[in-house]
């Protein structure tokens, strides 16, 4: 489509119709080819069984309608300009964003704080807002290992399978209590971490991605298949529900609401569950931050950035790598048997692949790195699924669809922090905007 | 012994199909060095697509099976070859110069796009198809045992076979597969001597989705069924392939496809069928720890 509209001012708006009709016809053949058997034929089975086809031919019409429509439109105000905002904002603009992220993350801590005294009486809310809260905090988790040491996990469910089984069978067979294996399920999934991730981190970036699903999908047919063990498909029911500091939420008298004084009401259990799940959250958030500024979070980073230059200066990137990932899945483990605890059933059925590329795509769509950015995303992303119910079928494909169009327009994600933890004093404007430049753009 | 023996022929034949899949993804990383993550997604749409044209053929009147059956073959290889330029143009080359991860993301992005495309389009209830290609020959016939070879097999292992030959044709002696070897080398210097790069890459994801597409058809042909979730764990097991056949080389992805599905037919066979999938898994991780480069790839130099 090169339209030699600089060359004859006059008659632009012309060439750019004609491109633009030109586009358009291409666009709608394209989709014409590629839906007109996918959409325009419907297959189903018949009475007799067998499969019979059915004709749709007016979705088609629309729908290669719209996409020449797009194109038209598209090639008439853009021409050949991409759209693109860029790798990365201006310093001016990343120094804005930065005061603006240091109001709203205190905000949106407040506001998290009062979630259960504001909505009280909504159980509906109370309970999507724990599931969010339990994304935020897988998104943290694998924030570690993807935004801050740069390895592409696509297994992390693994380690949230590992913490939900290990809370279920430790919790059923020697009745151990929530507050003894949560530490334990951390430590579990660790170890699960560093046992995977010991042969494997040599390998290159995308290798270690493939790498990674295997072993998720790995654990997830172990969990299925190991019958005596596990349940299989069945999977584990009846997982205690975790009690207050010994205390059970439940009506008797030495429950949690008679010790206190209060009349019943199964909300107790959802606020207790709700700020144990944002204390899960914060304790991920600080301990990063935390190890952010330690030697060993600073080698994450410089790993992320450039992992040659890395081996140059004396850095051990097996261990930061293991360390890393050890981190991550810990976290991960935490977040399972919390689920597990909170479901009070379990079974494989929770940690597939699609749940990974969920809380994947959160990380990513956050900003890899950007901890208030991964908490939006997951906002964003479960409360648009929420809003969004009636169009179950669609939100997938949407979902599908943002991920290839942040990655094309906003390759960083949509909130990106690759500011570093550290500066020289003086010139912080000039170090920022170095840095955060894209070194492969 | 006769169990043997039909375990191989089995597994022959899902391995024909695996190495086509492989063949795929060996020739995208091999040269752009991105591994398409949707690919198993693209052969899953060939079998769709396939199944669609089948039954659109029976119902306005053609119903001599083997005219028909060539037709959807073409119109699958066709329409998937679409698909995969498309893929190809919307979701990688955009991002052709940014860094190494991105391009996995989107893949896998557009995997859960064309999974989900597939469901809401056609319905998520497994598809299934009565057996159009029928009969076969008893090999080896003891007691309580008869070895048998189907015509589906031997018409898998043909088509996989003339394939593989016209398509080792195009890469050793057509303009097409030079320029492909050339932007396998060296991707800039190949644009330097003017070889036109983009339409090379357009053309290798054609030319593997056109593959995989048959793979589906063949898929089709020997399962009878299919529903949107097939491409995943096909394209994880092609994917483990092409890595043990050696990433980059075309016989290896033909050999790497051929061992899994003997590995995983016999796994089946004489272990356990539940954990098929985990032994093919296993081998993906195995290979990548001890043997990166595969059977027949060569070792790759790191650079700055």
């Amino acid at each position: 489509m090169r339209n030699d509209a600089a060359a004859h001012p006059p008659s632009r708006f012309a060439s750019s119709l004609g491109a633009a009709i030109k586009s358009a016809v291409l666009a709608g053949l394209v989709a014409f080819g590629l839906f007109s058997l996918m959409i325009g034929f419907y297959t189903d089975r018949g009475p007799t069984g067998g499969l019979i086809v059915t004709e749709r031919f007016e979705s088609l019409t629309i729908i290669v309608a719209v996409v020449a429509a797009g194109a038209f439109l598209r090639t008439l105000l853009l021409g050949d300009r991409q759209i693109s905002f860029g790798p990365g904002l201006s310093p001016g603009w990343q120094l804005r964003l930065k005061r603006f992220g240091g109001l709203v993350a205190p905000l949106l801590l407040g506001f998290a704080c009062l979630v259960p005294v504001i909505f009280y009486d909504n159980r509906y809310l109370l309970d999507l807002s724990i599931l969010i809260l339990t994304y935020v905090m897988l998104g943290w988790g694998l924030n570690i290992v993807v935004g801050l040491a740069g390895l592409l996990d696509l297994g992390y469910v693994a380690f949230y399978a590992v913490g939900a089984y290990s809370y279920a069978l430790l919790a059923q067979n020697f009745g151990l209590s929530f507050w003894i294996c949560l530490p334990l399920a951390g430590i579990l999934a660790a170890f699960w971490g560093i046992l995977l991730g010991f042969p494997v981190l040599r390998l290159r970036g995308d290798y270690l991605a493939i790498v990674t699903l295997a072993f998720g999908e790995i654990i997830r047919l172990v969990l299925l298949n190991w019958q005596d063990f596990t349940g299989g498909p069945n999977g584990i029911s009846g997982i205690p529900r975790p009690s207050f500091f010994g205390l059970p939420f439940t009506a008797d008298e030495d429950g949690f609401a008679a010790t206190f004084g209060l009349e019943f009401s199964p909300t107790h259990r959802l606020v207790f569950l709700f700020y144990l799940i944002l204390a899960l959250a914060l304790l991920t958030s600080w301990v990063t931050r935390r190890l952010r500024r330690l030697p060993v979070g600073r080698a994450w980073e410089a790993l992320r950035e450039d992992e040659i230059a890395c081996r140059a200066l004396g850095i051990n990137t097996t261990n930061v790598k293991l360390s890393a990932f050890a981190t991550g899945a810990m976290f991960g483990g935490f977040a399972g048997s919390f689920f597990a605890t909170r479901q009070g059933f379990i079974s494989p059925e929770s940690f597939t692949f699609s749940e990974s590329a969920m809380i994947l795509a959160i990380v990513v769509l956050g900003g890899m790195g950007s901890q208030i950015g991964v908490a939006i995303a997951a906002i964003v992303m479960l409360g648009g699924f929420e809003l969004f119910r009636e169009f179950e079928q669609y939100r997938m494909i949407v979902f599908g669809a943002a991920m290839v169009a942040i990655m094309i327009w906003r390759p960083r994600g949509i909130v990106t922090a690759r500011e570093p933890s550290v500066t020289l004093q003086g010139r912080p404007a000039a170090i920022v905007a170095d840095t955060v430049q894209d070194t492969a753009a | 012994m006769e169990y043997f023996l039909q375990q191989l022929i089995n597994g022959i034949a899902l391995g024909s199909i695996y190495g086509l899949i492989a063949i795929g993804y060996t020739m995208v990383y091999g040269i752009i060095g991105m591994i398409n993550f949707a690919h198993g997604d693209i052969y899953m749409v060939g079998a769709y697509i396939a199944l669609i044209s089948f039954l659109v053929l029976m119902s306005i009147g053609l119903t001599a099976i083997p005219v028909a059956l060539l037709i959807v073959l073409l119109i699958a290889m066709g329409v998937t070859a679409l698909y995969g330029w498309t893929v190809e143009r919307l979701a990688y080359r955009p991002l052709r110069h940014s860094y190494r991860l991105a391009p996995l993301i989107s893949a896998i992005g557009m995997s859960i796009l064309l999974q989900n495309f597939v469901q809401v389009a056609q319905g998520a209830r497994v598809k299934p198809l009565p057996p159009l290609i029928e009969g076969n020959y008893t090999l080896l016939s003891s007691d309580s045992f008869n070895v048998q070879l189907s015509n589906v097999q031997i018409i898998i292992v043909l088509t996989t076979i003339v394939l593989m030959t016209v398509f080792s044709w195009i890469i050793a002696k057509t303009r097409l597969g030079r320029d492909m070897r050339a932007c396998e080398q060296d991707l800039g210097m190949a644009s330097l001597l003017g070889v036109d790069v983009n339409r090379t890459i357009s053309l290798t994801f054609v030319i593997g989705a056109a593959l995989a597409a048959v793979a589906g058809v063949m898929y089709l042909l020997y399962y009878g069924v299919a529903d949107f979730f097939i491409g995943f764990v096909a394209g994880i097991k092609a994917f483990t392939a092409a890595v043990l056949g050696g990433i980059g080389s075309l016989p290896g992805a033909m050999l790497g496809g051929l061992l899994i599905g003997l590995i995983e037919t016999f796994w089946s066979a004489y272990f356990s069928i539940e954990y098929k999938d985990v032994a093919a898994f296993s081998i993906l991780i195995v290979v990548l720890i001890f043997l990166p480069t595969g059977i027949l790839g060569r070792p790759e130099v790191e650079k700055v």
